[in-house]
C-alpha cells in the first residue's frame, strides 16, 4: 500500500470541499473499507489523501415508521440485516444483507460502500492489466476468462455489478441522498447505477466531489412477499454467479405486480421488465414462472465461458416466482 | 505533516498507546508494533479470517482496519483470553476436540466462537455454521470445530 495522509471527517462541508478539486483518485473516502483496502493493497487505487467518514455523526442511524425506511450510508451491513423491522417487512433487503460476505465484513461494511464498491473483475483488481475499465483499450473479458462476467448490458465493459444490496432496494423502489459541493440530491437508486455503455469507467453517476448520505426505503405494500436468492459458487460466503431480488404483490396466487432486479450477471443492477410483464396479472404457475425466467434472458450474449449464468438466471427468477405463489 | 500518527487505544482492558504510519493495518500494528502475533496473516484480505479480533464489541479482519481508525476503542485479542494459570473455556473446549490440525486458522476461530457465544450463548448448529463462515480452515477441520464450539457453549451455560 501507498503512504497516504488520513483525516477525520468533521462535517459533509469540509467532505465535498477536500474531495473538490482532485478529480478521482487523489483524495477518497473510507467508511467500511473493505473494499477499497483491497484496491489499495493491490495498488489499483493509490489516493494522496483519505477522508475518513466514520467521525460524522448521526449517519449510521436506522429509522423507520408507517411510510418506510431510512438508512444512513454509515450504517453496516450486519445492521440492516440484523434489524427486526427490515426482518419483518423488507424481507429483501434483510436477505440480501445478510448474504453479502462474512459476518467479519458485515460488521464494518456499510450501506454507501456496498452500494459504491468496485468491481472483482480480475482484470480490473490485476494492477499490471491496463483494461478498458481503467482508461486502457481493451475488456479482456470477451477474448480472455469470463466465467463471473456479464451475459447482459456489458458492452463494452463485461464486469458485473458486485452489490446484493442494490438489486434488493431497486426491486423495493428505493431512493438515495446525495450530497456534494452544491448540496444536496435525491435520485431513485435505480437511476444512480449506470452502464458501461454511458461510462466505462464508473459503475453509478456520483460525481468525484459527492457521497451517497442516506437511503429511503418506501414500505412495501401489505400484500407484498419478497426474497433475494443468490446462487454462489460454492455454500461459503461468496459474491453471487447471479442473484435475483423479486418483490410480488399478490392476490393469492395471481400477481398484481412484481418488481424484479438482477445482480451478478450486469454491470449494473439489472431491472428485468420482461421478467415483471410475464408475471404481472397472472395466476403464477410452474409455466407461468419459467416462461418468466426465459423472458428475462432472451436478449442475454455470454462470453466465453458464462453461459451457465444464462440457465442460474432463468431458474432463479422463477424459483422466486413460484415461492410468491406459495 | 508527521509520517507516524499516536493512536491512543484499549487492548485486552490496558491502555497502549503506539505510533503507525496510516496505512498501516491493526493487524499489522498488532504484529509488528505491539508484537501480539496471536493474530494470524492468511489471505490479507477478508477471505480467511485468521486475523479475527473483536473491535468494540463486533469481530472484524484486522486486515480490513487501519491501525490509526482504533484509536479510543476497545481491541480483544486471542492475547486476552486465556486467565493466568487457566484457558478460557473456549481454547479448553478446541482442545478436547482436537479441533486444531496446524492452528494457523485457530486464532480467528476462537475470537469468532467468542463473538458469537458473546451474542447468542446457545446456537444451533446452523448458527454456528453461518457466524464463523467468515474463518476458513485449510485443514479442513470443520465438523471437530463446530462440535468444539457446541461444548464452549454449554460449558460457559
Amino acid at each position: 500500500m501507498e503512504k497516504f495522509s488520513y483525516v477525520n471527517a468533521t462535517s459533509l462541508e469540509q467532505v465535498t470541499s477536500l474531495l473538490s478539486d482532485s478529480g478521482w483518485g487523489e483524495v477518497m473516502v473510507i467508511a467500511g473499507g473493505t473494499d477499497l483496502l483491497g484496491e489499495l493493497k493491490e495498488y489499483i487505487e493509490t489516493p494522496k489523501t483519505l477522508i475518513n467518514l466514520k467521525t460524522l455523526p448521526g449517519m449510521d442511524s436506522i429509522s423507520a415508521d408507517g411510510s418506510g425506511l431510512k438508512i444512513g450510508a454509515l450504517a453496516t451491513v450486519a445492521d440492516i440485516a440484523m434489524y427486526p423491522e427490515i426482518q419483518n417487512h423488507y424481507t429483501v433487503l434483510a436477505q440480501a444483507a445478510g448474504s453479502v460476505a462474512t459476518p467479519q465484513i458485515r460488521n464494518v461494511g456499510t450501506l454507501g460502500g456496498n452500494l459504491c464498491q468496485r468491481p472483482r473483475c480480475w482484470y480490473y483488481r490485476d494492477e499490471t492489466v491496463d483494461c478498458l475499465k481503467k482508461g486502457g483499450e481493451l475488456c479482456y473479458a470477451i477474448e480472455g476468462l469470463s466465467k463471473y462476467h456479464a451475459i447482459l448490458g456489458g458492452d463494452p465493459v463485461y464486469i458485473v455489478h458486485p452489490s446484493d444490496i442494490a438489486p434488493a432496494l431497486i426491486a423495493l423502489g428505493a431512493s438515495l441522498k446525495i450530497v456534494g459541493p452544491e448540496g444536496e440530491k435525491t435520485m431513485s437508486v435505480e437511476e444512480f447505477f449506470t452502464l458501461p455503455a454511458t461510462n466505462p469507467y464508473r459503475e453509478n453517476v456520483l460525481e468525484p466531489n459527492e457521497i451517497v448520505v442516506e437511503v429511503q426505503v418506501p414500505h412495501p405494500k401489505s400484500n407484498a412477499k419478497s426474497f433475494y436468492l443468490k446462487a454462489r459458487e460454492k455454500g461459503a460466503p461468496d459474491f453471487a454467479l447471479a442473484s435475483v431480488a423479486g418483490v410480488f404483490e399478490m392476490e393469492g396466487n395471481t400477481c398484481q405486480a412484481a418488481s424484479i432486479v438482477l445482480g451478478g450477471v450486469a454491470p449494473a443492477p439489472w431491472r428485468s421488465t420482461e421478467a415483471e410483464a410475464a408475471l404481472t396479472g397472472k395466476m403464477i404457475t410452474e409455466s407461468v414462472s419459467m416462461q418468466a425466467g426465459e423472458d428475462a434472458v432472451k436478449d442475454a450474449q455470454p462470453l466465453n465461458d458464462n453461459a451457465y449464468k444464462v440457465t442460474l438466471t432463468r431458474n432463479l427468477i422463477s424459483r422466486a416466482a413460484m415461492m410468491a405463489a406459495k | 505533516m508527521a509520517i507516524k500518527s499516536h493512536v491512543q487505544t484499549t487492548i485486552n482492558g490496558e491502555t497502549v498507546e503506539f505510533l503507525c504510519e496510516s496505512r498501516q493495518s491493526l493487524l499489522e500494528v498488532l504484529r509488528d508494533e505491539l508484537h501480539l502475533t496471536g493474530a494470524k496473516e492468511g489471505c490479507n484480505n477478508g477471505n480467511c479470517g485468521a486475523c479475527s479480533v473483536i473491535l468494540d464489541g463486533r469481530l472484524v479482519n484486522s486486515c480490513l482496519v487501519l491501525g490509526v481508525e482504533t484509536e479510543g476503542k476497545s481491541v480483544e485479542t486471542i492475547e486476552g483470553l486465556a486467565a493466568p494459570d487457566k484457558l478460557h473455556p473456549i481454547q479448553d473446549a478446541f482442545l478436547e476436540n482436537a479441533a486444531l490440525q496446524c492452528g494457523i486458522c485457530t486464532p480467528g476461530f476462537i475470537m469468532s466462537t467468542k463473538a458469537l457465544l458473546d451474542s447468542n450463548p446457545n446456537p444451533t448448529e446452523h448458527e454456528i455454521r453461518y457466524w464463523l463462515a467468515g474463518n476458513l480452515c485449510r485443514c479442513t477441520g470443520y465438523d471437530k470445530i463446530v462440535r468444539a464450539v457446541q461444548d464452549a457453549a454449554k460449558a460457559s451455560a
